[in-house]
């Protein structure tokens, strides 16, 4: 029942109280008061800032994934198409840097090649899915192969180092602060805005949500299914090179190790937020709740020292696959 | 048919007192009910008058609130979950439980294979398939998958599987909903073989005549309550369909305003061929109710999907007011004023899952939108209309679409439909199992289009009402039209005969 909670009629007399449509905010609450029991640090405004902007990377990406998954797709190359997209970046400032210098324009150009690089992935990803009529679970991850080979190749097996100069004017963009908020966060909000507008109130958001509750229905009922599919991998892919973007200024590197398993976080966050992983109900919101549980449980882990935080992607496998048992659970009752 | 009527048998299975409520709504109330050996035993009823509740309680799959089912003289509670066909209480859903990628053999044996030493003893499963259906003249290879067999043939498999489960009981919903008329012939024989063999038989159907026909007992249910248990012969068509309603059905069938000879064609189809037909030739005047009359599987929906572009035709043209159109998508055909209802409600019509006012918008959504919001205002004020319009009737507006009864389901699609102000409308088996107060509406809402000038092309496989609605018929066989009846021809008979292929052009 609780999948249906966003199309309430406005004529519905009474709005029912469903705990299932507030789970992700009840864990997220619960996790704040045993942070907050463990470790006197955890509730400082400094250490929450912390976690929402580390987790806006992820979060950017799984807000992509969220749009994927409504569909009824798959996207398993987020993780390598960020780090492949971040190591071009980096390539492509450091070749700039001799002829253009290392202000804004090199950046600039970084930046734009960064977010065309990801869009131009996705959109391989959905066009292999909609033309090519493939599985997107093969696509995607026939290309995560190809991409996270494609970045060990790129630096050479070794690490790729942004430019220390360029480094120097890109910084702000992770570490600067906009009216007091960290950029990163800003960005990530504004994304996150968009997108539930997008998802509640346009007819993408719609189209997205039919196609993944009955592709047959959407078909017959004039809507473009190839395209719309499309469009969701091509935002997945614009998405992934967001994060790269934002990614680059923070570490001034990448290699071969970089975002590995983020699909695995990305994926998480949207199923822990509520989404329906079979398609045909998402919630941009939840999945923002999600991201930050998946951080909070990274973030407790190595405050405390209890439980090794080199198990912390156990949490988060063993998360994913409690959400999925428990959107079953709440279907069949 | 073998009757048990007048003699002392004993029923095998009975349901005393049987109440039943879903949290506060109650959907049964104090029905009595049974059924005897070699009996067959009909329920009719309006949708949402009980009776897939009721056979759901007499198969297990649901508990009673209150009342107590006796089976084989002793009182029971019945075993969840399709547990009961260990008793031989076999129930045979609407949609069939095969799974599509198994072969027939597996099928009939799902769950009970015959092992030898932890190995499947193939060898004899085939042979014990073999027999069984042959047994009940059952024309289907054991080694074919489910998936490659008609939807006759695979209710035949689940008839022979409830059989090789030694069933004492058959439970039917719907199962001629979804034959043809020959197919039907077929079902028959072998629930009169069954019934000659002891099986007990319960089924529920919307066709009256059907249910007149091979019936030994017809039980009656209105708004979940017991209205009658009759002896069939006791029964006409009208005091059934008047028990069923609780009123008098007068016209079942509005009266024909046959369209002006002289009114424009407004789509004109000639040498059609797409996947699943050839050289299909038709024109459709204004105002005109055109019936699309044939076998299932003989090319009318093909017909359809080819016109409005969700198949491509290979040769032909298509003509809409006298200018040439080729439709790569629905969309473009729907903005050009053509749409097409689907048969398949549940799979291609509605968005089971969601609520009725995306359902009934996703056809039409870029009409509510402004600016680039969409404004979910004007989509409840279009449900609002399309629930008076076509008197769509749901316990609250939150409902999805999959709580509907079924009725009320094709009302709201009709109503999607219609969203998009459509010249010419293809409606695909507009009632297939609905009841039959609600076909009526549905039957008036038709014409009542035709008369305000929209044109409609009406796919039935249900004869009276082709017979009962259009001014002109086509009937398909094998892909191709075979015979168009205008007038006094437009007879039972006639079209029977076309569409066995008795009678007609040269296919």
């Amino acid at each position: 029942m609780s999948t249906a909670v966003t199309e309430q009629p406005p004529r519905a007399s009474r709005p029912k109280f469903r705990l299932g449509a507030l789970g992700p905010l009840v864990a997220l609450a619960l996790l704040m008061v045993l942070g907050a029991s463990l470790n006197g640090n955890f509730l400082t405004i400094d250490n929450m800032a912390n976690i929402v902007a580390r987790a806006s990377f992820i979060g950017i990406i799984a807000i992509g994934a969220t749009f994927v998954i409504t569909s009824g797709g798959i996207d398993l190359s987020v993780g390598s198409l960020a780090a492949f997209t971040a190591g071009m970046i980096i390539i492509i400032i450091n070749t700039l840097v001799p002829s253009v210098g290392t202000g804004w324009t090199s950046v600039g150009i970084g930046i734009l090649a960064g977010l065309a690089i990801g869009l131009a992935g996705g959109a391989a990803n959905g066009a292999l899915v909609t033309i090519g009529r493939i599985e997107p679970f093969i696509v995607t991850l026939g290309s995560l192969g190809i991409f996270r080979a494609l970045i060990t190749f790129l630096a050479n097996g070794g690490t790729l180092n942004l430019n220390f100069q360029a480094s120097d004017t890109y910084s702000p963009l992770y570490s600067g602060k906009l009216l007091g908020v960290p950029v990163p966060i800003v960005i990530f909000a504004v994304v996150a805005i968009i997108a539930e507008v997008a998802m509640r109130r346009t007819t993408f958001g719609r189209h997205i949500a039919a196609i993944g509750s009955n592709e047959q229905v959407a078909r017959y009922s004039a809507i473009k299914v190839d395209w719309v599919r499309l469009m969701t991998y091509a935002l997945q892919g614009l998405l992934v090179g967001l994060a790269a973007v934002l990614y680059v200024p923070k570490f001034g590197s990448a290699n071969s190790s970089t975002a590995v398993l983020w699909e695995l976080q990305a994926i998480a966050a949207v199923i822990i937020g509520g989404t329906t992983l079979r398609g045909g109900f998402g919630r941009i919101w939840g999945t923002v709740v999600g991201v930050i549980i998946l951080e909070l449980i990274g973030n407790i882990l190595n405050l405390q020292n209890l439980i090794s935080p080199y198990l912390n992607q156990a949490f988060q496998g063993a998360i994913i696959i409690i959400a999925v048992l428990l959107q079953r659970s709440r279907k069949t009752t | 048919m073998t009757s048990a009527e007048g003699t002392a048998v004993p029923p095998i299975l009975s349901a005393n007192r049987i109440s039943k409520s879903f949290g506060e709504i109650p959907v049964l109330f104090s029905v009595d009910f049974d059924v005897r050996p070699g009996e067959v035993h009909a329920i009719i009823g309006e949708n949402g008058a009980g009776k897939s509740t009721l056979i759901k309680i007499l198969s297990g799959f649901e508990q009673p609130t209150s009342g107590t089912i006796t089976y084989d003289g002793k009182a029971v509670t019945l075993p969840p979950n399709g547990e009961a066909e260990e008793l031989g209480i076999v129930l045979i859903h609407q949609e069939f439980n095969l799974a599509e990628h198994l072969r027939v053999v597996d099928s009939i044996f799902l769950g009970r294979e015959i092992n030898r030493g932890g190995i499947l003893d193939t060898k004899q499963m085939n042979e014990k398939a073999r027999a069984l259906l042959e047994t009940l003249h059952v024309n289907v290879d054991p080694h074919a998958r489910i998936d490659t067999l008609t939807i006759a043939d695979k209710q035949m498999v689940e008839i022979a599987k409830a059989i090789s489960r030694d069933a004492r009981v058959l439970i039917m919903d719907e199962p001629t909903a979804v034959l043809s008329v020959g197919e039907t012939e077929t079902l028959f024989e072998q629930i009169a073989r069954l019934t000659a063999r002891g099986v007990a038989i319960v089924f529920i159907s919307h066709k009256l005549d059907e249910v007149m026909r091979i019936s030994d007992r017809v039980t009656v249910l209105r708004d979940g309550q017991l209205i009658t248990t009759v002896e069939a012969r006791a029964l006409t068509p009208d005091s059934a369909a008047q028990m069923m309603v609780g009123r008098e059905l007068h016209n079942l069938y509005p009266p024909k305003h046959e369209p002006d000879v002289d009114a424009p064609h407004v789509l004109s189809v000639r040498h059609l061929t797409a996947p699943g037909i050839s050289d299909v030739s038709l024109e459709l005047r204004k105002g005109e109710i055109l019936g699309f009359a044939g076998l299932v599987g003989s090319g009318r929906t093909a017909v359809a999907e080819a016109i409005v572009g969700l198949t491509h035709h290979s040769a032909g043209e298509i003509e809409l007011n006298g200018r040439p159109v080729n439709f790569a998508n629905v969309a473009q055909s729907v903005s050009a004023g053509i749409a097409y209802m689907t048969k398949d409600r549940k799979g291609k019509g509605l968005l089971i899952n969601m609520g009725l006012r995306p359902n009934l918008t996703l056809l039409t959504l870029k009409n509510h939108v402004r600016g680039v919001f969409l404004d979910t205002g004007s989509e409840a004020r279009a449900l609002d209309r399309a629930v008076r319009r076509f008197d769509i009737r749901a316990r609250d507006a939150s409902v999805r679409a999959g709580q509907l009864s079924g009725g009320n389901q094709q009302k709201l699609m009709l109503g999607k439909t219609m969203e998009s102000e459509p010249e010419i409308v293809i409606m695909d088996e507009p009632t297939r199992g609905i009841d039959v107060g609600t076909k009526q509406q549905i039957y008036h809402i038709i014409a009542a289009l035709a008369a305000e000038g929209k044109s409609i092309i009406l796919i039935s496989s249900e004869l009276q009402e082709v017979i009962g609605l259009s001014h002109r018929v086509m009937v398909m066989r094998f892909g191709r039209i075979v015979g168009e009846l205008e007038g006094d021809q437009i007879t039972e008979e006639q079209i029977v005969r076309h569409q066995m292929g008795i009678e007609g052009k040269a296919a």
